[in-house]
């Protein structure tokens, strides 16, 4: 309760935040709809009369027109919110989980640990994120399942490093010593006193995840390595890519997925630059 | 009279930035049951990390700590923690204590449910040592969080979690200095109250003579790692043994503004001579210096029956 009302007094002083979560909130309750919401099914190859109903131009029948094999778009583009919604939540919190365990444990424990774990991530840093993620489709089967695990994989350093960064500041503090003083064990240390302090941080880096995972999926999708069966923002540019759309001008097509992954990718970086204040008030006070 | 803590020949060694640095030198102390002894001197002395060692906060270097007769130097994890119930800590900073997320009723929990309490005796003991720092009635505190409070509510909700878990002994380090001089003298009986109420011994840490005088039955005097008088607080204020408790006497402020008073028996600042060295640290400082001070180290030696100093002073070879 008290989480909840601090949420809205939170997105009342800043606009920027609200704007992205408002974004998130309308593409839940579309993805959680979508089957009432999506006027035709979003893989039917829809016939008008005898013949089958491609390049569509937008209509009352068909708001954003159809493919050329006949689908409709707007059903696509509101279905395609599951698997952008499936693909972002999972990788962020792969990356957030991960980039949250490593770095409490790194910043805390200290030692060895540290070093191992600063270690890690300055390779994975280091790896290039697309050709990474294409090989490893090449290598296995293509699908959301290696882009969530690319985007896990790769982007768990940033997270890593800012919450091992503020742990190290946090385990100075008295309460943490008073913690050991009354019988805490480290873990419990970690876990019960520190971690709940870190999280809002963890979760701003998970928002911007989602962007990432979004991104990734599209990409991989756009260059032939996304699952052709899924209903995806990504699929559709392929498959929009693949039959000409750009030189035949249907850009009633290929912009509203282009479109929504945009204002996905930018919720989670209108959340974290409205965090930015409450994370960082000295950043505020320039 | 059998100690409750005991230390020997603790010493701690840090190392910063390829530097040692000798924090602790070979610092023993023992504490009788119910007795409340203090450690004085000016910040850098290692009277906090001495503490902290006590407390096992702080591995020593060298040394061993024996508390109700059991050896606890090398303890960790689920060995350290009945010890840890009995040995707690007040800390100078309140607004820094407490966890800013728990809530008061959360803070004290935190103890009792470690040091395996019954969960339904947790509240009954929560009221009580609420009752004992006076913050009633306990329910209206019970959910507040520590922004809620002052620095003196604060460091009472400070001081019931160091007694909830029914301890023996508190190491309370510089317990006022961060508080209102208003409300100083108030945390100050409180602690003595649960004293004698509880039969506790405590370890007061301070850089200020006027507290530990006030408090403290027994006192030792710290300068550069090392105890350099040890006596009963009355007896040691009164006819300081060493230059430097007679600095820190001199020091003490007086509430009269008109007064004249003479120059503190002191000059130069804190020597960097290294410690191995040998000498008394405190020569370079010392309106007593004589030539036998740079040559050797005078060791604590007993002087009229319970008093014991480390100066050449009044030492004829």
């Amino acid at each position: 309760m008290r989480g909840a009302r601090n949420f809205l007094k939170f997105l009342r002083g800043e606009p920027f935040a609200a704007v992205g979560a408002a974004i998130y909130s309308v593409i839940v309750v579309v993805a959680v709809f979508a089957d009432w919401l999506e006027p035709y099914a979003p893989r039917a190859i829809l016939k008008v009369g005898p013949r089958v109903a491609r390049y569509l131009p937008i209509s009352a029948a068909h708001w954003l027109g159809t493919t050329s094999s006949g689908r409709d778009v707007l059903s696509q583009v509101i279905h395609g919110t599951r698997s952008a919604l499936v693909v972002g939540l999972t990788a962020a919190i792969a990356v957030v989980a991960i980039g949250t365990l490593l770095g409490l444990l790194a910043g805390y424990l200290g030692g060895w640990v540290d070093r191992v774990v600063s270690w890690l991530a300055d390779i994975v840093l280091g790896l290039p994120f697309l050709p990474f993620m294409l090989i490893l489709a090449a290598l296995t089967h293509p699908g959301t399942g290696v882009v969530i695990f690319t985007v896990a994989a790769l982007l768990w350093p940033n997270t890593a490093r800012v919450i091992r960064a503020q742990v190290l500041s946090l385990r100075e503090r008295a309460w943490v010593e008073a913690a050991r003083v009354t019988g805490c064990s480290t873990a419990r240390i970690m876990f019960v006193h520190v971690l709940p302090q870190v999280l809002p941080l963890a979760a701003l880096y998970g928002s911007v995840a989602i962007g990432w995972a979004i991104l990734a999926e599209a990409s991989a999708s756009f260059l032939g390595f996304g699952d052709p069966e899924t209903v995806s923002w990504g699929v559709m540019l392929q498959d929009a890519y693949a039959n000409q759309a750009l030189s035949r001008g249907a850009w009633n097509w290929f912009a509203p997925p282009g479109a929504a992954i945009m204002a996905m990718v930018l919720a989670g970086f209108l959340i974290s630059r409205g965090s930015e204040k409450l994370l960082f008030p000295k950043l505020a006070e320039q | 009279m059998s100690a409750l803590l005991e230390a020997v020949g603790l010493r701690k060694t840090f190392r910063a930035r390829g530097r040692l640095v000798h924090a602790v030198e070979g610092v023993s102390l023992a504490v009788a049951a119910g007795e409340a002894l203090g450690i004085v001197g000016e910040s850098g002395c290692g009277k906090t990390t001495t503490a902290r060692m006590l407390l096992r906060l702080e591995e020593p270097t060298e040394g061993g700590i024996r508390f109700d007769g059991a050896d606890i130097t090398k303890l960790h994890g689920n060995a350290l923690r009945p010890f840890r119930a009995r040995a707690q800590l007040v800390f100078q900073n309140p607004f820094d204590a407490l966890n800013p997320r728990f809530t008061i009723r959360r803070s004290l929990t935190e103890p009792l449910r470690n040091f395996g309490v019954a969960a339904s005796e947790h509240r009954e003991r929560i009221d009580a040592v609420l009752r004992r720092v006076r913050l009633t009635p306990p329910e209206s505190w019970l959910d507040r969080r520590p922004h809620e409070l002052s620095g003196g509510q604060l460091q009472r909700v400070v001081l019931a979690r160091a007694l909830v878990p029914e301890p023996r002994l508190i190491v309370a380090d510089e317990p006022v200095s961060m508080l209102d001089v208003s409300v100083r003298a108030g945390i100050l009986n409180l602690l003595r109250e649960a004293r004698d109420a509880l039969g506790l011994a405590a370890i007061y840490i301070s850089h200020d003579l006027a507290l530990i005088r006030y408090v403290c039955e027994r006192t030792l005097v710290m300068y550069l790692g090392q105890v350099v008088e040890e006596g009963p607080t009355a007896a040691l204020i009164a006819e300081p043994a060493h230059p430097y408790t007679a600095v820190l006497v001199a020091a003490v402020p007086v509430a009269r503004v008109d007064q004249n008073r003479a120059a503190l028996p002191v000059r130069g600042s804190l020597s960097d001579a290294p410690p191995t060295a040998p000498g008394c640290t405190f020569r370079d400082r010392c309106p007593h210096a004589m030539p036998r001070c740079t040559a050797d180290t005078p060791a604590l030696r007993s002087i009229s029956g319970d008093r014991r100093v480390a100066c050449h002073l009044g030492d004829l070879p």
